[in-house]
């Protein structure tokens, strides 16, 4: 797929904060709910646009996970939004019980996740929020890579009945896909084709992933690159396919090596077609603090990291 | 008691047997907490609440959350009596395959407004509810039935700092006061005395009434809706395992089923066997 619009960068966040507010017109029964933190998660777009209609619940993110399941039942659409460490940590079992247990329609857009949080530290970078999430049955879980996707599967989360989390980041990224590229829940992205290799990416990580395959390439190594947007349901089709068509398959995401991405490749392919696995991510480790590239560089998030486990592992 | 609540008292025991026959036939279950907010719900569901059991989501109705959750049989019974399903599913309870969860299960029970069990949580949705009128415009009213020891949540007070904040004077809470809870009485467990004054200075009406008075519960149900911009909050009086002697104001029924034996003291003490 071409990238014509690689210099232009932005947040998911970014991205969230306005196809909410224009959804919001769209829907009059979506509202916004916030703890303290709508101009970092950007629901004050929002909140600007319909006042009536956002509700800041203060620093007390189990209440908002509960509120927001009433209004649901209620027969709202309720947006919940927060840092990922609050939403899929501090309010998990309210989560579990009072959203996912009764299947109600909220959708928790949860910013600043992963470890590109950056100077706030270890107790601000979530790192387990997708194995937390993903292990919840009726959620579905979402993690865009780009501003383009990030609006799209957001809007395209109002078609789902039941829960959904969407995992956001704090950092700009560079825009991957044309601003008119269509987009389904549970089908994975194939941004490039080849048969040597597969890296399989989710979040920011989709971007390193294709630097990657540039770097590869040069090496006259083919590198297919899938964007895996939805973490449940996971694309088992679209792993399945890499695993008989490459001869390897490396995940990467910014997240904890254990029940994110790279479990769920790991699980798909060992029940449909055993192949080797190599999970990059982060080592079961806490983050520090530090700019965003420079953990990306320490925790072993980058290209040249991909391009090196690619060199060690292909045969 | 008054002549006119002869029918609010009839229903009152016939609920009262439904628990005890629920939980000897559960073998488990919530029968000393049930028992306790017999005459709160028979008040709800049989006078207060606009609702319509032919109709269970009829727009505008109003909401009742049970936070209290393993209360489930009285929520159970208080629904079949009124209508909403077959009392003899109640029977069911906890079994494989019954609709009747041991906590209430909102996806299958006509009547139960949200899934409830985990403490506290209940009471948080409920504010969602009362809030998502300010959008729907609906003319609901939200009653939310606590336990005492479920104010040892922090959730509650964040909860019940939200309703005050948003002026939800559509929110009632009930508070079944029978001031015990699993390891003891709720000084000797967690103090939350004075709980009066803790709801007051969160900013909500409080209301005291006999939690096993038709009347009086009838009274603070209307005083309820002349509170002005805020939420109310009743602290209704009552006796864990009301109506039934041995089970009165004992801690061991909390969550223990009766015997056969226990059984039929029990039916025998509320009038004998099931004549519905």
């Amino acid at each position: 797929m071409s990238n014509p619009s690689a210099q232009k960068k932005m947040a998911t966040r970014e991205a969230y904060g306005e196809i909410l507010a224009e959804l919001g017109e769209k829907y009059p029964e979506i509202v916004a709910l916030d703890a303290d933190l709508s101009k970092s998660t950007k629901t004050d777009v929002f909140a600007k646009k319909f006042p009536d209609r956002f509700f800041d619940m203060g620093i007390a993110e189990q209440n908002m996970m509960g509120v927001a399941a009433g209004m649901a039942a209620a027969g709202l659409k309720p947006f919940a939004s927060t840092f990922a460490m609050f939403a899929a940590g501090r309010a998990f079992e309210i989560i579990r019980n009072s959203i996912c247990y009764p299947n109600l329609n909220v959708r928790i857009c949860a910013t600043h996740a992963g470890i590109t949080v950056g100077e706030d530290g270890a107790s601000h970078q979530a790192i387990e929020d997708l194995a937390l999430m993903r292990a919840l049955p009726n959620m579905t879980v979402i993690q865009p890579s780009d501003g383009v996707s990030a609006k799209a599967l957001i809007e395209a989360s109002l078609e789902v009945k039941g829960p959904v989390y969407v995992r956001l980041g704090r950092a700009a990224v560079p825009m991957l896909y044309p601003a008119d590229t269509t987009f389904e829940i549970g089908k994975a992205m194939t941004l490039r084709d080849g048969f040597d290799v597969a890296l399989i990416a989710t979040g920011i990580m989709v971007n390193e992933a294709m630097k990657a395959a540039e770097i590869l390439a040069e090496k006259n190594i083919t590198v297919r690159v899938i964007d895996v947007h939805t973490l449940k349901p996971v694309d088992s089709e679209a792993i399945l396919k890499a695993a008989a068509e490459t001869q390897l398959i490396v995940t990467a995401e910014e997240h904890s090596i254990i029940g994110g991405l790279g479990s769920a490749v790991a699980e798909v392919t060992a029940e449909g077609c055993p192949v080797k696995v190599v999970r990059l991510g982060i080592m079961d480790t806490f983050g520090e603090s530090g700019t965003p590239e420079a953990l990306m560089k320490k925790y072993g998030l980058t290209s040249d990291h991909i391009v090196e486990v690619v060199l060690k592992n292909l045969k | 008691m008054s002549h006119r609540n002869i029918a609010l008292e009839t229903t009152a025991r016939q609920i009262r047997r439904d628990i005890i026959e629920m939980t000897h036939a559960a073998k488990s279950g919530h029968p000393g907490g049930s028992l306790s907010a017999v005459e709160i719900l028979t008040t709800l569901y049989f006078d207060e609440m606009k609702i319509d059991p032919a109709e269970p989501k009829l727009a505008d109705r109003d909401l009742f959350v049970l936070s209290k959750g393993h209360a489930a049989p009285v929520l159970y019974a208080a629904l079949a009596r009124r209508g909403y399903f077959n009392p003899e599913e109640l029977i069911t309870l906890r079994q494989l395959g019954s609709k009747l969860q041991g906590h209430p299960d909102m996806k299958n029970i006509p009547g139960v407004e949200m899934s409830t069990g985990s403490l506290g949580q209940g009471f948080s949705t409920a504010v969602g509810m009362a809030l998502s009128t300010r959008v729907t415009g609906s003319k609901s009213r939200v009653y939310a039935l606590l336990g005492d020891g479920e104010l040892n949540e922090g959730l509650i007070w964040e909860a019940a700092m939200a309703g005050a904040h948003y002026k939800l004077s559509n929110l009632v809470a009930i508070l079944d006061f029978n001031g015990l809870q699993i390891d003891g009485t709720n000084d000797e467990v967690m103090a939350v005395s004075p709980v009066d004054q803790k709801f007051k200075s969160f900013g909500w009406n409080v209301l005291t009434a006999d939690g096993h008075d038709f009347d009086d519960l009838k009274r603070v149900f209307a005083e309820a809706k002349t509170c002005g911009n805020a939420p109310t909050v009743i602290l209704a009086k009552t006796v864990k395992g009301k109506g039934v002697s041995f089970m009165e104001n004992q801690v061991g029924w909390h969550g223990k089923a009766p015997s056969a034996e226990e059984r039929a003291r029990a039916i025998e003490e509320l009038g004998g066997a099931d004549h519905v």
